[in-house]
């Protein structure tokens, strides 16, 4: 089976989620454009969009139709060629709405779970659970002639665990998209000793045709990109709880997310980033790894409390961010939850006493955006930690002690093996993470 | 010669801005104002040099697609809408694609002469940011022969003259002809930023030449042999202004110092069926302008500076080739050796034309007319060049599709 006839048929389990619809599209228009192409003329392409969720499933078609106007538009050089020999379609508008319309029609959104037993790759987006994962694609195995291949977008499970009781004999592999699928260039891919080579070849191969980058990591719980980011973000918790005896919560939290964004110069604060990934999510992925790691515990009080607080971020189904540890007014935070008192606290009435806490910041004019493409940024960002590094202020130090343990996360996802190089952690951090320097990097050392 | 049976003056010029990319108010996201605008804005700058409206005795609308990218036909209907006291009066709108504004100087210019009116509102417009782009190419594609659109590029009029710019190539090098158009971006852009009304009025990259070496041409994405940098603007825009003979002008109080002279004019048709039988020439130009010239039993010798329709850098190239400033395939030297620069032996676009003012499509040809009556009669501001005494004439070219409707006229100062 080459790889035009393994996109035959495909089904993507949990379509309408945030996953799984991004990773949908990307599908749907890679199989589309295989249709195009002459020597398939005729050939029917199948893409199950696999869902329990009725009303999803329409939410999806919407999101289809937006999405792939927006590619259609971007490739209409292409997309002119591909139809040069259809006479009734004239203008640009008149083709790209066929295009649409192709696309949109090998996609089959289905809420049973039998669709897949026809398919030869099955995308598995269904929520964090082993359980669940490990059931669901069971029952396809077992009444899937085609011994398909299973590409799990899996961020923490190992995918051994899920080969081995699934019972799917290698034919499984760890594709881990970043959110938005359809934005994010980054994907981890994941194999097993025991993987298929011809399945591992072409994962490669569909991942460079989606455009994307893609970054082995070895089959350890949470993998790179969760490996750095819970690692960091139990740093930060716990570094918010010691400064709260001095400070109370809420200015600790305020303290901790305000040095990850203008110190460390991320494109948000830790504390906004698990909003932004969810509470229930971070604890979910903290609770998938933990027992797989042998010299640290990975759990946090807090997020237990902000859970039975019923707090817990994540967003909205129309993208806009709910209420985490930070309160959000038009995507800004505007106040942060103190879950000892069980409200939130107005950042305006904080900040200026906590900014005075933080004292001097290294140079002002270094953040995120502005820096990020500057190419002369490796030479900014020495100077700037070289600066903070010489500074008292409390921020600095702060700012030195934080980066000091993203750095020391990196290196140990190297030395234990999940990662192969130093340069994986700093790409899965520079592009599925938007960070402007790689956490391995020489600005923290003293 | 064709001798004009009464002279013709065009006086009270207006533009409006050029909105588009590149100007800082522009926000494609957000809703902008529409035709009514346009019309009004423009129509009222002009008004507001006479002395009163209702001497006003007709008006004609120049524009191209109003009916694709803003659903509305029968324009002239908009002429009273400028002002009350154009109720009643009579009206046209005239269309030959973006020579549409040339079309519309032609037919005032022919009610004077006809004796049906002293004097004429003529009025460009158009407003084509409705639209993404490569939608809007399916709408400025009929500029062209409809049953060639199938085989045309999906930016179909880049695409023509990235095939103009292929074969251009091809004969004189790539390099020696893209040295050329870099001047021709240079200059519109420079001369641009001397006009507050031009799209890249604001335009503050340092190194212009950098810039233009940094696009290079990606088939895949664009064009074969062009850059966006080598293409007009996508605009809304309106220019205004009065038409009128010598008892015209007294009706309306304009001062003849404030007016201009038409001397000479042709305007030319090509058969739009037909593929231009040198890629590497503008023949309908090179003919309209030759007419235009002799009709006034005038040369080239005797231009101060002139208006030239620049829808894409090549266009400027091959029309500098046209006019005969230049040997067919020294175009690109003329013009990289700066001679059509502002301080230049011609200089031409002084606002930028449309690379650097912008190209509100069916406007444009008013527009030019507004530039050079601006410049002979001192009124330019800061983009004013100075007009040598021994050479004090104007010229506008304006082109509609891939050479096909061509409007030349001649202009100096009314005395």
């Amino acid at each position: 089976m080459n790889y035009d006839e393994r996109l035959r048929n495909v089904t993507v389990l949990g379509a309408a989620g945030k996953m799984g619809s991004g990773i949908l599209l990307l599908t749907a228009v890679e199989m589309a454009d295989l249709s195009l192409k002459k020597e398939n003329a005729g050939k029917p392409f199948c893409l199950n969009a696999m869902d329990l969720s009725h009303e999803g499933l329409a939410g999806l078609l919407r999101y289809l139709k937006v999405q792939v106007t927006k590619i259609a538009e971007k490739k209409i050089v292409w997309l002119r060629k591909m139809y040069a020999d259809r006479a009734d379609l004239i203008e640009n508008e008149e083709i790209l709405n066929q295009y649409v319309f192709d696309v949109l029609s090998i996609v089959r959104p289905v809420t049973k779970l039998e669709a897949a037993y026809e398919s030869n790759l099955i995308f598995e987006a269904v929520s964090e659970n082993k359980d669940l994962k490990v059931k669901i694609l069971s029952q396809i195995d077992q009444n899937n002639p085609n011994n398909p291949w299973y590409f799990t977008n899996t961020s923490s499970v190992p995918i051994n665990i899920i080969d081995n009781e699934a019972k799917l004999g290698g034919r499984v592999l760890g594709f881990h998209f970043y959110n938005p699928p359809a934005v994010q260039k980054l994907v981890e891919l994941i194999v097993t000793d025991n993987v298929d080579a011809e399945a591992n070849e072409f994962a490669k191969l569909y991942a460079k045709n989606l455009g994307k980058i893609v970054v082995p990591s070895n089959d350890f719980a949470g993998f790179i990109g969760n490996g750095h980011f819970m690692r960091d973000a139990l740093f930060a918790i716990k570094k918010a709880q010691e400064l709260s005896k001095e400070y109370g919560l809420a200015k600790s939290i305020y303290l901790v997310n305000k040095v990850a964004q203008d110190y460390l110069v991320r494109p948000m604060g830790i504390f906004q980033l698990i909003d932004y990934v969810g509470v229930d999510v971070v604890q979910f992925i903290m609770n998938v790894m933990n027992p797989f790691l042998k010299d640290e515990d990975l759990h946090s009080d807090l997020l237990d409390q902000m859970m039975e607080a019923g707090v817990k971020g994540g967003q909205m189904s129309s993208g806009a961010q709910k209420d985490g540890f930070l309160k959000y007014e038009k995507g800004r935070p505007v106040a942060i939850y103190n879950v000892e008192k069980g409200k939130y606290i107005e950042i305006a009435d904080i900040q200026e006493k906590c900014d005075e806490v933080l004292g001097k910041h290294p140079n002002p004019k270094i953040s995120w955006k502005p820096t990020i493409r500057r190419r002369d940024k490796d030479q900014v960002f020495a100077e700037f930690f070289a600066t903070m590094k010489s500074m008292p202020d409390f921020g600095a130090r702060l700012g030195m002690e934080y980066g000091k343990r993203s750095n020391e996360i990196g290196r140990k996802l190297v030395s234990d093996g999940v990662a192969f190089n130093e340069v994986d952690v700093n790409t899965v951090m520079l592009t599925g993470f938007f960070h402007a320097y790689g956490p391995v990097n020489d600005y923290f050392v003293y | 010669m064709k001798k004009l049976r009464k002279k013709v003056y065009i006086a009270a010029g207006f533009n409006t801005v050029s909105m588009g990319t590149g100007r800082s108010e522009f926000n494609p996201k957000k809703e902008r104002p529409g035709l009514e605008y346009y019309f009004e804005t423009a129509g009222k700058g002009t008004i507001a040099q006479i002395n009163d409206p209702a001497n006003i005795d007709e008006g004609v609308v120049g524009n191209f697609m109003a009916a694709r990218f803003n659903k509305q036909a029968n324009l002239p209907g908009f002429i009273p809408f400028i002002d009350e006291k154009l109720q009643w009066k009579p009206a046209i709108s005239v269309e030959g694609a973006c020579g549409s504004g040339g079309l519309a100087l032609m037919s005032g210019m022919k009610s004077v002469l006809a004796e049906v009116a002293d004097s004429v509102l003529v009025i460009g417009v158009e407003v084509q940011n409705t639209m993404k782009a490569l939608y809007g190419a399916d709408v400025l594609a009929g500029a062209g022969w409809y049953k060639k659109r199938k085989e045309g590029h999906a930016f179909f009029f880049p695409g023509q003259f990235s095939n103009r710019a292929g074969a251009y190539y091809e004969k004189y090098g790539k390099e020696y002809t893209r040295e050329g158009l870099k001047r021709w971006f240079v200059n519109s852009i420079e001369n641009a930023r001397l006009c507050e009304t031009a799209q890249e009025y604001e335009n503050k990259v340092p190194d212009l030449y950098a810039l233009y070496d940094k696009f290079k041409t990606n088939g895949e994405t664009f064009v074969d042999h062009l850059t966006v940098l080598d293409c007009s603007k996508v605009s809304d825009g309106a220019s205004s202004l009065i038409m009128a003979s010598e008892e015209g002008l007294e009706k309306l109080g304009i001062d003849k110092k404030d007016a201009i002279e038409i001397v000479g004019w042709a305007q030319v048709e090509r058969n739009i069926t037909n593929e231009p039988p040198d890629p590497t020439e503008l023949i309908t130009i090179k003919k309209a302008a030759k007419e235009a010239l002799d009709s006034a039993g005038l040369t080239i010798d005797d231009l101060a500076t002139v208006e030239t329709h620049d829808c894409f850098s090549m266009a400027g190239v091959l029309g500098v080739e046209a006019l005969g400033f230049a040997e067919k395939g020294k175009g690109a030297q003329f013009v990289a050796d700066g001679h059509t620069a502002r301080d230049g032996k011609i200089p031409i676009n002084t606002t930028g034309g449309l690379i650097g003012w912008g190209h509100p499509t069916g406007a444009t040809g008013v527009h030019q007319a507004v530039t050079i009556w601006e410049q002979l009669t001192g009124k330019a501001g800061p983009a004013q060049i100075n007009i040598n005494p021994d050479r004090p004439y104007g010229m506008t070219i304006n082109m509609g599709g891939d050479d096909v409707t061509v409007i030349a006229m001649v202009y100096k100062k009314a005395e």
